[in-house]
């Protein structure tokens, strides 16, 4: 690690104009500590984002279920149990009770790791990802690889989900570090199932448009017989191929359809 | 007779030190004016190293000294410890192993130059100035490729890739080659080792110490042999006297192999220490621990087994590539060949054995001893292969090996493959086995599994190992450069209180515990009298350290040896002072008594007296009671074992999950069965990990894929069962004073087979009957994708 200035403001104000200045938003840092332990990046001055209380906490209003950018995912795995038990139990999953009590929901999707859970459930939500200039859509939030539809400066503040009827979240581990090597998140809502798959595709976290069709039509594991995921594109390597991973977001989705039902 | 002797499963004692944090590792220590040592190392995998600018470097802030190849090149080569002789009868290719490299990098992780600061960030920060040029070169990387004529060489200064080709026993390869000509049967299976990376929870470290006023040097270091460590370096490395280097190897936290080894970085910090005149340290960081600590396995093998009409085995062949990495590490060539090749009659009469093994230098991180240390190689094969064989004969595996088994009343028995068993009953571990692992149930749980949509299999694998290594003038025949013996000192207290001092350092082993026993067990005290001190050489005896499961077997004898000089000793004291014939002293629960007498002393008395000898026969006895022993073992010890392993497949992802392991031991007597089963448990969880998770791939540039704890997948809690353990069949070894065998690599030999046997054993059940092997690891991708191709 080189030497840098920090700064952990409890005002949203104080946190943008450090960022606006070039500081590095640090979160839960499981990506980023890592990162400039090995020396990878040189930011001169980090600013953390988890002391400013707007940007922590789960709140249920209605059919929304809206989480600060800064809360932990053991936090999202006690608090949004009640509200949306799928989330839940995705943010429950992920890593170990270390990674679950510094990660936060907001680092996850900003980094969108192609082999993050989160973003699968922010994308078959159809999640508002709320920053401090605007709102921004899920279909429209996720652009790739560790891509985003974030701007220079820009910072999620919140997570605002659409809570599903029925939903669930699958995921294989890959053994080494449990992250996944592909998960699939159902949701049904009264407008249509959507279905996104993470861990598989070489371009991040996708829509399974074919899935989410049939599960349309009949919410069950059998409404998913014909349909197969194309194994070009997916991702290859030491844990698996991408025939592999092709199949494996086949049977993800018939268990998740299965769970959620 | 004490109630924490021999047979009592005491609670470890130094667990109340590890488990309050309380432990004392190497990088706990922490010397006045130390300096820090950061390696830089070769990023690439074969390169010619053009040059190594360190000017801007050294003016850095808090920089004392940067180090080079070049700084090196007149000390000495780190020293291999053992010499195979190939099947030719000439001596292994042996290269120069520099502490830093000069002219070329070998593997990645190879150590370039270090820079020695006044705090370990600026180190680092020093070290992204050092300029180095490297012509990369091909890398040679494939064992079969890199012995083609026109491979690249590793080392410019040998003739070939090749480090031996060792033919065992070459007189019976043509016998073999005709028995395979007239069997019945042949069934053949070619299959990988996988290489394996230790990981023990503490990274290496090491810390240099001189002192100039009266020239000595110390090296506290994470390793499992100080003694062995002080002689390499010492002699061979850095010329520097035992009497002026002091080896410490305190709390080390976990070794399985990796910390036997001489490493380039103990050579370093000494060297520098002397130098600077200032302490120097390195603390390995994890993933410089992956290209750096010495790999495990890593065999390519083609495995045959010739059987006649009614199913005996009649001859065995088998043909290996063993990977060597790019330097000889200190025990490497005695893997795959001594204690390897001696081991391939495995628990079988087979009378014609024939191995041949290729060592092969290539590109990657140095690869040696890992727990178990080339006994589960041989097992591995061998299990898999009657696997096989009962499979294509369409008999049991069980019987099949039944009827193969050497009988109980054959012991002693010859192999053809040099070592003689002194003890075994492989039928009684078996019969145990099937016993424990409920396998008469099994077919209604395979149908339970079948209702759930799931394949439920069974496999079971029986091993040998050669362990308690080893008797000395064999080992020196067979190309070792060193002694394996061990040694202890007994030191009694004035008021009755033992210290023993003993050359077998304990990392996880429990030795603290269990050597307290044996002598508290002996002289009738409590064992919360006794103290066991290891770990430095300024007050231990000449020790050969642990490895091999060798800590009771020699450690121990060593320790009961000196102890009965003790308790000899302590009986012309009490005959002295009971005013009785010598022979006429009996001790018994820490009390010297006249035998058919009521006249007694008790231990401490006599203690006393040795230390205070007012009333005492100095005429013919000295005072004091300190007694040391050597001891060296006549044979190896035998421990076997029948292991078993209960799988569901997942037809759907191809994952594996172990739903039962029994592990049926012979380990001889037990000293303390809590530990001997923890040792089982560990070892079974080591297995299975290699079985089912741990892989080291190098991709064809020779850079390490799963060079980091992200891609290196360890077992975790949830993979393994709880354990059926047993060790009742008990046939104790009849060469050492306790009848021990030993238990600490058991559980990662016969595990690895098992797990094996079950996952092809549920395939077949599911139907998936073309599968006839899966390399290790079983990973889901794998065992789905041998389905999707059956």
């Amino acid at each position: 690690m080189y030497e840098f200035e920090f700064s952990r403001p409890t005002g949203m104000q104080e946190a943008l104009a450090a960022v606006a200045g070039g500081a590095q938003p640090l979160s839960g840092g499981m990506t980023l500590l890592p990162v400039l332990k090995q020396r990878l990046n040189m930011p001169d001055a980090v600013v953390s984002l988890t002391a400013i209380p707007e940007m922590k906490g789960v709140k249920a209003e209605g059919k929304l279920l809206t989480i600060g950018a800064a809360t932990p995912h053991a936090v999202v795995a006690r608090e949004a149990a009640a509200h949306y038990p799928a989330l839940a139990k995705l943010a429950g999953g992920i890593g170990d009770p270390m990674v679950r009590n510094r990660g936060t929901i907001g680092g996850s999707i900003a980094n969108n790791d192609p082999s993050a859970c989160y973003p699968s459930a922010v994308l078959a939500s159809g999640a508002t990802i709320r920053t401090n200039k605007r709102s921004i859509n899920a279909d429209q939030f996720f652009e790739g690889l560790f891509t985003t539809a974030l701007e220079e400066g820009e910072i999620i503040t919140a997570v605002q989900f659409p809570i599903p009827l029925r939903a669930a979240y699958v995921k294989f581990d890959q053994p080494a570090s449990r992250f996944a090597l592909t998960g699939v998140f159902v949701a049904q809502y009264s407008t249509g199932v959507r279905v996104a798959v993470t861990g598989a595709s070489d371009n991040g976290v996708f829509r399974w448009t074919e899935a989410e069709t049939a599960l349309s039509t009949r919410f069950t594991p059998e409404a998913l017989g014909g349909v197969s995921l194309s194994p070009a594109g997916m991702m290859r390597d030491l844990h698996g191929t991408p025939d592999y991973r092709a199949h494996l977001a086949g049977v993800l989705c018939r268990r998740a359809v299965a769970a959620a039902i | 007779m004490p109630k924490d002797g021999i047979g009592a499963p005491t609670k470890r004692r130094e667990d109340l030190r590890f488990l309050t944090g309380n432990g004392r590792y190497t990088d706990d220590i922490n010397l006045k004016g130390q300096l820090y040592a950061h390696f830089i190392r070769s990023e690439v995998a074969h390169g010619q190293l053009n040059s190594v600018s360190t000017t801007a470097a050294e003016a850095m802030p808090g920089v004392v000294r940067i180090f080079t190849g070049e700084d090196f090149v007149t000390i000495g080569s780190i020293p291999c410890g053992w010499q195979v002789t190939d099947r030719f009868g000439a001596p292994m290719q042996e290269p120069r192993h520099p502490v830093l490299a000069h002219g070329k990098v070998r593997h990645v992780g190879d150590p370039i130059a270090v820079v020695v600061a006044e705090s370990l960030a600026e180190a680092r920060d020093a070290a992204e100035a050092v300029e180095i040029d490297i012509t990369e070169l091909p890398p040679v990387l494939d064992m079969k490729a890199a012995l083609a004529p026109d491979a690249p060489k590793v080392h410019e200064e040998l003739t070939s890739n090749l480090c031996y080709d060792w033919g065992f026993v070459e007189e019976n390869k043509s016998a073999v080659d005709a028995a395979f000509a007239s069997a019945a049967h042949v069934v053949s299976l070619e299959l990988v080792n996988n290489r394996l990376i230790a990981n023990p929870m503490e990274p290496r470290v090491a810390v240099g110490e001189y002192n100039a006023w009266d020239d000595q040097s110390t090296l506290y270091t994470t390793s499992q042999n100080p003694h062995v460590i002080r002689l390499l370096m010492g002699a061979f490395v850095l010329g520097i006297p035992e009497h002026k280097l002091r080896v410490v190897a305190p709390d080390v936290g976990g070794g399985f192999g990796t910390k036997i080894f001489h490493y380039a970085e103990e050579a370093f910090v000494t060297f520098a220490s002397r130098q600077l005149k200032r302490p120097v340290k390195w603390t390995s960081t994890r993933m410089e621990a992956f290209v750096s600590d010495a790999h495990g396995r890593d065999h390519v093998t083609k495995i045959e087994l010739a059987l006649d009409a009614e199913h005996n085995f009649t001859a065995l062949r088998t043909d290996t590539y063993a990977n060597m990495g790019a330097y000889l590490s200190t025990f490497a060539p005695s893997v795959p060949t001594w204690l390897h090749g001696t081991l391939m009659a495995g628990n079988y009469k087979t009378p014609l054995i024939y191995v041949n093994v290729k060592a092969v230098f290539t590109n990657t991180v140095p690869v040696d001893a890992y727990r178990g240390a080339g006994r589960p190689e041989a097992t591995f094969q061998l299990e898999r292969l009657v696997d096989k064989a009962a499979r294509e004969l369409g008999v049991s595996p069980i019987e099949l090996r039944r009827q193969n088994f050497i009988k109980p009343d054959q012991f002693p028995y010859q192999t053809p493959v040099a070592v003689v068993y002194d003890t075994g009953n492989y039928h009684a571990t078996l019969d145990k086995l099937i016993e424990i692992s409920d396998h008469a149930g099994f077919e209604a749980r395979a149908l339970e599994s079948k209702a759930r949509g799931k394949l439920r299999g069974f496999g079971i694998a029986h091993y040998i190992e050669a362990c308690g290594i080893a008797p000395s003038h064999l080992v020196g025949q067979l190309g070792a450069r060193a002694g394996l013996y061990e040694s202890a000192t007994v030191r009694v207290n004035a008021t009755g209180s033992i210290s023993v001092f003993t050359g077998s350092h304990s990392h996880g082993q429990g030795h603290e515990t269990s050597f307290a026993q044996v002598v508290a067990d002996m002289i009738g005290i409590p064992a919360t009298q006794i103290d066991i001190v290891h770990g430095d050489t300024a007050n231990t005896p000449m020790g050969m350290g642990t490895y091999g499961s060798r800590s009771l077997a020699v450690g121990g004898s060593a320790i009961v040896r000196a102890t009965e000089k003790i308790v000899n000793k302590a009986k012309k004291i009490a005959a002295h002072l009971l005013e009785a014939a010598e022979a006429d002293i009996e001790l018994k629960d820490g009390k010297f008594s006249v035998a058919g007498t009521d006249k007694s002393v008790d231990w401490a008395g006599v203690t006393l007296a040795a230390y205070v000898p007012h009333n005492y026969p100095l005429e013919s006895l000295e005072p004091g009671l300190e007694e040391t022993a050597f001891y060296d073992p006549s044979n190896f010890t035998y421990p076997s074992g029948g292991y078993g392993c209960e799988v569901e497949v997942d037809p759907e992802t191809g994952e594996v999950t172990i739903l039962a392991f029994s592990a049926a031991d012979d380990f001889g007597n037990i000293v303390n069965p809590l530990i001997v089963e923890g040792q089982v448990h560990g070892g079974i969880g080591q297995g299975i990990g290699q079985a089912l998770l741990e892989h080291a791939v190098y991709d064809d540039q020779g850079q390490l894929l799963s060079g980091s704890l992200m891609d290196y997948a360890m077992p975790r809690a949830l993979h393994v069962p709880f354990f059926r353990v047993d060790h009742s069949s008990c046939t104790p070894c009849t060469h050492n004073p306790l009848g021990v065998k030993g238990c600490g690599e058991a559980g990662a030999i016969g595990s690895p087979p098992a797990v094996v046997n079950a996952v092809i054993d549920a395939l077949h059940r599911g139907g998936y009957t073309g599968i006839k092997h899966i390399d290790m690891p079983l990973s889901p991708a794998r065992v789905w994708a041998a389905m999707q191709n059956s």
